[in-house]
């Protein structure tokens, strides 16, 4: 079982915050298949927050086929998130490093390679999303 | 949509000065949705319209389907008012019993089981209560009363932080288990964030944004950026605040896409931001409806 918490400033919607929070103990394995989430009424009680978006941060997962709703009972993992093994990971990393030197060579300096990154990464997230 | 409160072109005025007008929205059922905006902002005046305690002066305005203060609805409407009034000579066993008697379907069992869980004594005489205690026992009685409507009115004004975070997980759990539509009226933000999923800004008599919380928050960013590229950006429906010094500009905006240009960086906005940019007197920001308009400000 995990427990949620909400931060109030930060800019980003309720039910994105708690979608995060699982699929962070998913990825650390806080979280395991079988587990069951903290029931809606449970979560209310714990910080004081919409019903309506624990519900839709459920939805969301389910829609993601991390978690399943059994009606009557409650919300439960599906899967872990384990991501891709380290050898993928290397191999991503090497053409990143590719990347960067070519930008380098190109002229930019660190805080613009940040700057195009963040917009790309942005771009990619947001046609994801749509 | 089964919609819960709705109205249009809804004004009122009081002699020559007009508190509300032109108010046009629909609330649907199920919502949880905070009124904001600053004291005199007219936010009182059309909660008493909707409960039937105040007649509008121009529009209409309909509470679960019917005309307010009609007598098939009252029975699934609650309404508490701002400070709680409470009958000071009254113990909270004597309210329980006057709040059965004046509702068929009130619920004892649950404000027993509240009054126990807060530790509220039944004995305790209503004027001995403290702030917080009060706020809560109001909200019980309106509760068990299980209206289909729920309208509170600075329910968290006079209220600490803690009994602030306390009257919420209430108001949450009591949502939870009875699926009542909620409108609340409050200026602090920060506690409404965490429970509101719709947002009615209203500012010298007239709404100036109405939409779900979720979509306020994808869809407002702070851009950082060159001033002189601050003409037209690629994903900006609307400049809702702006601040330059001669090269640089900081925005708050109204998003219709992704910003992609690299020059600008890119910042999440807080609830709290957007709703003073919109507050703000100086801001071009009018919203009701969906649809924009600019905002008319009368010089007085």
């Amino acid at each position: 079982m995990i427990e949620f918490r909400l931060e109030g400033r930060s800019g980003i919607a309720p039910y994105l915050q708690l979608v995060q929070q699982v699929k962070h103990a998913l990825r650390l394995g806080m979280l395991r298949s079988g587990d069951q989430l903290p029931t809606v009424k449970e979560v209310v009680g714990s910080i004081a927050i919409n019903p309506n978006t624990v519900l839709k941060a459920y939805r969301e997962l389910e829609r993601e086929g991390l978690v399943e709703g059994r009606p009557g009972v409650g919300t439960f993992v599906l899967k872990g998130l384990d991501g891709p093994p380290p050898h993928a990971h290397a191999a991503l990393r090497r053409s990143l490093l590719r990347w960067l030197r070519s930008a380098f060579d190109a002229g930019l300096d660190h805080e613009s390679v940040e700057a195009l990154f963040d917009s790309t990464f942005r771009e990619a997230a947001e046609e994801e999303i749509a | 949509m089964t919609v819960a409160l709705e109205a249009t072109g809804l004004g009122k005025r009081f002699g020559k000065r007009w508190a509300l007008q032109d108010c046009t929205f629909e609330l649907p059922a199920g919502s949880i949705a905070g009124l904001v905006g600053p004291n005199g902002a007219g936010k009182t005046t059309l909660l008493h319209i909707a409960v039937g305690l105040l007649e509008q002066t121009s529009g209409s305005i309909r509470i679960l389907g019917e005309n307010p203060g009609n007598e098939r609805v009252l029975s699934r409407v609650g309404f508490v008012a701002q400070d709680t009034p409470l009958y000071k000579y009254f113990s909270v066993d004597e309210m329980i019993s006057f709040g059965a008697r004046m509702n068929s379907s009130f619920d004892i069992a649950f404000v027993h089981e509240r009054m126990s869980r807060l530790e509220i004594p039944l004995d305790q005489r209503a004027g001995s209560l403290s702030g917080g205690q009060r706020a809560q026992v109001g909200l019980a009685l309106a509760l068990a009363k299980r209206p289909q409507i729920l309208l509170l009115d600075e329910p968290l004004a006079s209220l600490d932080p803690l009994a602030r975070r306390e009257f919420l997980q209430t108001l949450m759990e009591g949502v939870t288990d009875t699926e009542v539509t909620v409108l609340l009226s409050s200026h602090l933000l920060t506690d409404l964030e965490r429970v509101c999923d719709h947002m009615m800004v209203l500012a010298r008599g007239r709404f100036r944004l109405i939409a779900d919380t979720n979509d306020i928050l994808k869809n407002h960013k702070l851009l950082i950026g060159p001033r002189e590229r601050a003409g037209a950006i690629s994903g900006v429906e609307q400049v809702l605040h702006q601040s330059a010094t001669d090269r640089q500009a900081t925005l708050l905006v109204r998003t219709n896409g992704p910003i992609i240009d690299p020059s600008w960086m890119v910042n999440q906005v807080s609830l709290e931001d957007v709703v003073l940019a919109y507050l703000d007197s100086r801001s071009t920001a009018d919203a009701t409806n969906g649809e924009l308009h600019a905002v008319e400000e009368v010089a007085r």
